[in-house]
């Protein structure tokens, strides 16, 4: 083995200066989050780095719903579930759709589409909310999963169809020659040759929207209001309003919120970054 | 002559229904869904919201409303040094990110957590990190210099960093992996001829790096601006728009005005932003629709 030399000592020293400021940063919230969590109420409002007497029972009390603020827990975790899988199958079904007609099918006009839809990717999501609103009382959705759903669809399939075209543009057009010279219909085509191709950018797609949904606060607090229809992240805004907030309960409930995005993050991370930096950007 | 003219106009064109094949007939069927919740979740509220903004009265109103003009001057601040920052320290991080060592790859997964995980959590987090009584930062301050720390939320300059720096901390992540995939891009040739000529690193980064990211930068930080005009979240979660009204930025305002059940301001409002966001709209829509 070959001793390091001064200078790559020296280059080592500097990426850890620049690293370790990154590493506070970047966790200190998050562990801020997680310290509570295993805080009983005592040590959490102390200021210490790591509480004497560590202890999951502020899980147990989220779990078995031993606290008024907690109540409709479940059921607010499951609307949060049901809502973020809704909505992810509901764009991959409308954007899957889309991106075949445009770019498969040359459909008239879909060019046209394409740029509608990047121009409400890029409405900013807090003014589309304020008309959105009313639009949704308009149609009688308030205070319905449907209008948090809808919502989430209208915000993701955008982004969703113009990431899947680029992707199908890269497809060989004599894949879909060969297929309709053996006899395949348009909707063959669609189910036996682009879809399978089309999954990896499809996972990407999906789990990008099931996490918008599921992380989205905004028009949740907007759309729904009672308390066995809200989802978990309005519920957690909802902590706030009492002056005697259980804080070490608002941030175990917080950071079981926090974990199951994570740990899709992490399980699809080679799909995701592949299929959303390089579809983010285009350098 | 005029047989030939007149000839032109009087051979109809086929029925539609004859001039689409059947896969074109299947594409229009499979683009109807997004163009029905175009339809109906973009174009009517966007039309019914431009429409409840017509009146001069409620741009008179917002003139006249003290929070409005705070908001703004926010909003301008928050984009000009909130972006600003953040892109210039993706741009420098991307650099460290992009070195290969083993422990930076596994600091780079975890700093993808900001991004990864909601935001709600974390800013509440943050939040009770700066409870003058009970915060973690005031009891350490304590500790060392046995005096109080600052009121940090109460001061409405200091509560604006608090929540520009909340934006950083969660958006940074992103933008540096974007910014990285463009460093990574370069050629690696480029930089060991420089290094040959004995260029500094200040040099490789004037005449190498930055040239080959400029593009990229500036359309990151426009699209930036866009989103960042969108944050609710830094804003609402940690400070609520507080105190006394005078963190809001336009996007916690026009949900403001809509939740006080004022409607025409809230559209107003945002109808105030169009100039400065429109331009950034079209060239973005530019950019990535070639």
């Amino acid at each position: 083995m070959k001793l390091p030399t001064l200078r790559e000592i020296g280059t080592e020293a500097k990426l850890l200066l620049i690293g370790i400021p990154v590493l506070i940063w970047t966790l200190v919230p998050i562990y801020h989050m997680f310290l509570f969590a295993i805080s009983p109420k005592e040590d959490a409002f102390s200021g210490k780095l790591w509480p004497t007497h560590p202890t999951l029972n502020n899980f147990k009390i989220v779990f078995y719903q031993e606290h008024y603020f907690l109540r409709d827990f479940w059921i607010q975790f499951f609307n949060s579930v049901v809502i973020a899988l809704s909505a992810g199958a509901l764009t991959l079904l409308i954007a899957t759709a889309a991106a075949f007609s445009i770019s498969r099918l040359r459909v008239p006009g879909g060019r046209w589409v394409m740029n509608l839809a990047l121009f409400t990717y890029f409405i900013p999501a807090a003014f589309l909310a304020v008309p959105m609103y009313r639009t949704m009382g308009n149609y009688g959705l308030l205070n319905n999963h449907w209008s948090l759903i809808l919502a989430m669809v209208t915000i993701a399939s955008p982004y969703a169809i113009w990431v899947l075209k680029q992707a199908s543009d890269k497809l060989p057009v004599e894949l879909d020659e060969a297929a309709t010279m053996d006899g395949a219909t348009t909707l063959q085509l669609f189910r036996l040759v682009y879809v399978p191709l089309m999954m990896p950018s499809l996972v990407a797609i999906g789990t990008y929207a099931i996490l918008l949904a599921w992380n989205e606060y905004l028009y949740a607090f907007l759309l729904l209001s009672k308390d066995t229809e809200i989802t978990l992240p309005v519920a957690l805004g909802n902590f706030l309003a009492a002056d005697d907030s259980p804080w070490e309960l608002l941030m175990t409930t917080g950071f079981i919120y926090a974990l199951p995005p994570a740990a899709i993050y992490y399980a699809f991370k080679r799909y995701m970054v592949g299929g959303l930096t390089a579809g983010a950007v285009k350098s | 002559m005029a047989i030939t003219l007149s000839g032109d106009q009087a051979i109809p064109s086929p029925p539609l229904s004859a001039r689409l094949t059947t896969p074109q007939v299947w594409g229009i069927v499979l683009l109807a869904p997004y163009l029905l919740v175009f339809m109906a979740f973009v174009v009517y509220p966007v039309g019914y919201g431009l429409w409840l903004a017509r009146h001069p009265a409620s741009y008179v109103a917002l003139y006249h409303d003290p929070i409005f003009a705070r908001a703004a001057v926010n909003t301008l601040i928050f984009l000009l040094v909130g972006i600003n920052l953040k892109m210039a320290i993706a741009l420098f991080l991307s650099g460290f990110f992009a070195q290969q060592r083993t422990w930076i790859k596994w600091l780079s997964v975890l700093f993808i957590l900001p991004w990864a995980v909601p935001s709600i959590p974390t800013i509440l987090s943050v939040r009770f990190m700066l409870n003058p009584e009970w915060g973690v930062i005031n009891q350490l301050i304590f500790k060392f210099t046995a005096e109080d720390g600052p009121n940090w939320l109460n001061d409405p300059s200091v509560a604006l960093a608090m929540a520009i720096g909340v934006h950083i901390w969660k958006s940074l992540p992103f933008w540096t992996l974007i910014l990285m995939t463009g460093r990574l891009a370069i050629s690696h040739d480029l930089y060991e001829a420089a290094e040959v000529d004995g260029a500094s690193w200040s040099q490789k980064f004037r005449y190498i790096t930055w040239p080959s990211m400029q593009t990229l930068y500036i359309t990151c930080t426009l699209l930036s601006m866009i989103w960042t005009l969108g944050d609710f979240n830094s804003v609402y979660l940690l400070t609520g728009g507080g105190p006394a009204d005078l963190t809001h930025v336009l996007a916690t305002l026009g949900i403001r005005y809509l939740r006080l059940d004022q409607l025409s301001l809230a559209m107003a409002s945002i109808v105030c932003a169009l100039p400065f966001v429109l331009p950034l709209v079209y060239f973005m829509m530019k950019r990535l629709s070639r």
